[in-house]
């Protein structure tokens, strides 16, 4: 789901800009600033589903506490996304439900 | 293997923490600085050292403070590793953390935990929508990214840090649609009898005063003395509801920030077994120190926020005093007195406020421990409110035995977000202080690292 953004941020110059993907889109973002942080100020509403019951869920704290902003950052799971800085050719996936050990994540039954 | 060793190991980069590894310098100790965040400042100043002229404007005077700071840790000769998440302190001085997705050890002949705050968990029904966030994090959204909300806001919930947020936002240009203030009417009247002493704190006392006027100037709507708080929405927020003077209020939104105060983060005292006790005035546990942040016969300290919610100033007095009295137990210091009786007097004087705050801006018993079954308390396990009260009834004692009842905790922020739901849930439901139940126990490693980052 991605839809209209909850948040603007300042404009940036080119030079100044790297490129990030979100579930294979790319994205044009400031260098410096948070995953999190790029995400949400382009339109990614839902960062993951919750691991029991699959509801979606996005960032709480933006300080490394609340495990909200979970998401795949160049296939390596369960990443905090509020704590890591965008980096030119990031790949960034959603979270879908629990993390693999292996990577990845899979669907886990709670029957 | 020890990778770095130091006579100071300091676990944070705010304001407890950099004022710390400044005078434990002065006093020609060798210190180590970690910090979990990739930028210097903690919450408190984050980001201080590239936010744009423009931005430091908004955020105010008392962010701006923190250059200096910022300033003379740069140029006191501590080592400095930001993006280092520690995940285990032991009691003989080593340090475990992650950094550069690769495990390391330092080694302290002591350590000084300054991990600061958190914002106190909002545990009411929708809390775990997308667009519902704390407003904490839409300041270090500001702070770090310049990212403001793209539509008007609601502000809901409590505390000093909801006004400040209030009129950065206004300052910025932002719009916020609505305040809705939970203190209730009978909070002024609990906070008066503590005004005699905060006045000898005007200075803070006339930035609260500032803040409302801001709001007052610029017709923001503003909901004093709001209960029944409930987001609603399906996938995510669709907007809040409440009671304002018998009313039920309905107001739409696609972001609200919510606040009522913060707490220790006290996850690294709890791991080492060091004992704490509950504050029946911050409804927080806090850990048990001597006057210099000394945890019982150990080499650790704790210093700031993530010792009893203080404050930035307060914080940096605390964590030079910890620093002398560290200096003195190496020999590096022979009488502290000289320098440390100034910094008392200093710390009494950014402390006169905060019983009169503690006591006007306590939360609210309904929003901390929610009354109806539906509300998700551990938003890790998806544990509800009715979920926990069941426990009780079937036998559950204490948070550590939810984890058996139903993973309770386990998720992967191990009961950062839940615990002191869990606590007060369970004591209300006993009938019993929440001293009498206890926390989880916090086992290391206190954040989760990958089989991976340890090999490495």
């Amino acid at each position: 789901m991605t839809t209209e953004p909850l948040f603007v941020l300042p404009r940036t110059s080119e030079s100044e800009a790297v490129t990030i993907t979100f579930e294979g889109r790319a994205l044009r973002v400031p260098a410096g600033i948070s995953v999190a942080a790029a995400l949400l100020a382009a339109g990614v509403r839902d960062f993951r589903s919750s691991v029991v019951g699959r509801a979606p869920r996005a960032p709480y704290c933006m300080m490394g506490v609340c495990f909200e902003c979970l998401v795949e950052i160049d296939d390596v799971p369960a990443r905090q996304s509020c704590l890591i800085e965008v980096r030119d050719g990031m790949q960034v996936r959603r979270q879908i439900g629990a993390a693999e050990l292996n990577g990845g994540t899979s669907e886990r039954s709670h029957d | 293997m020890t990778d770095r060793v130091a006579d100071l190991v300091i676990i944070g980069a705010g304001p407890a923490g950099m004022a710390a590894a400044c005078e434990a310098r002065s006093l020609g100790l060798s210190v180590l600085l970690l910090d979990e965040q990739v930028t210097i400042g903690g919450q408190i100043y984050r980001s201080i050292e590239s936010a744009p002229t423009d931005r430091r404007t908004i955020l105010g005077q008392d962010y701006a403070a923190g250059q200096r700071l910022v300033a003379e840790f740069r140029a006191s000769g501590a080592q400095y590793l930001g993006g280092a998440t520690v995940w285990k302190v032991s009691l003989d001085g080593t340090v475990d953390y992650v950094a550069n997705g690769k495990a390391a050890k330092a080694a302290g002949k002591h350590i000084l935990i300054a991990s600061g705050a958190m914002e106190r968990p909002f545990p009411i029904p929708g809390w775990t929508l997308p667009g519902v966030m704390g407003a904490g994090a839409g300041q270090i959204l500001l702070k770090s990214a310049g990212a403001l909300p793209t539509n008007p806001i609601v502000l809901a919930g409590c505390g000093p840090l909801l006004y400040l947020l209030a009129s950065q936002y206004l300052r910025a240009g932002a719009k916020i649609a609505a305040l809705v203030d939970t203190t209730a009417p009978s909070a002024y009247l609990r906070a008066i009898r503590y005004l005699p002493a905060a006045l000898k704190g005007w200075r803070d006392l006339g930035k609260g005063v500032k803040l409302l006027t801001v709001l007052r100037r610029q017709a923001v709507p503003v909901f004093s003395g709001a209960s029944g708080l409930q987001i609603e929405g399906e996938k995510q927020v669709e907007g809040v509801t409440f009671t304002h003077r018998r009313k039920r209020v309905q107001l739409p939104a696609s972001l609200v920030l919510l606040h009522q105060g913060v707490v220790p983060n006290t996850q690294l005292s709890w791991s080492i077994g060091a004992e704490h006790r509950w504050s029946a005035d911050q409804l927080c546990w806090q850990p048990v120190t001597d006057a210099w942040g000394r945890l019982g016969e150990t080499s650790i300290y704790v210093a700031g926020d993530s010792r009893a919610i203080v404050g930035a100033q307060a914080s940096a007095v605390q964590g030079r005093l910890a620093a002398l009295a560290i200096g003195q137990r190496l020999g590096a210091a022979t009488s502290i007195a000289r320098r440390s009786n100034p910094l008392l007097r200093e710390l009494k004087r950014h402390t006169h406020i905060r019983p009169f705050l503690d006591a006007l801006y306590r939360p609210n018993n309904e929003n901390r421990i929610p009354e109806s079954d539906n509300v998700m308390v551990c938003r890790c396990e998806e544990v509800t409110s009715g979920q926990i009260r069941h426990y009780v009834q079937l036998g559950c004692l204490g948070p550590n035995q939810t984890k058996a009842f139903g993973r309770c905790g386990m998720g992967p922020c191990q009961g950062r977000f839940c615990g002191l739901t869990v606590t007060e849930m369970i004591a209300q439901a006993r009938g019993v202080e929440p001293s009498d139940i206890g926390y989880y126990r916090i086992r290391p490693p206190i954040k989760p690292i990958t089989l991976g980052e340890l090999g490495g």
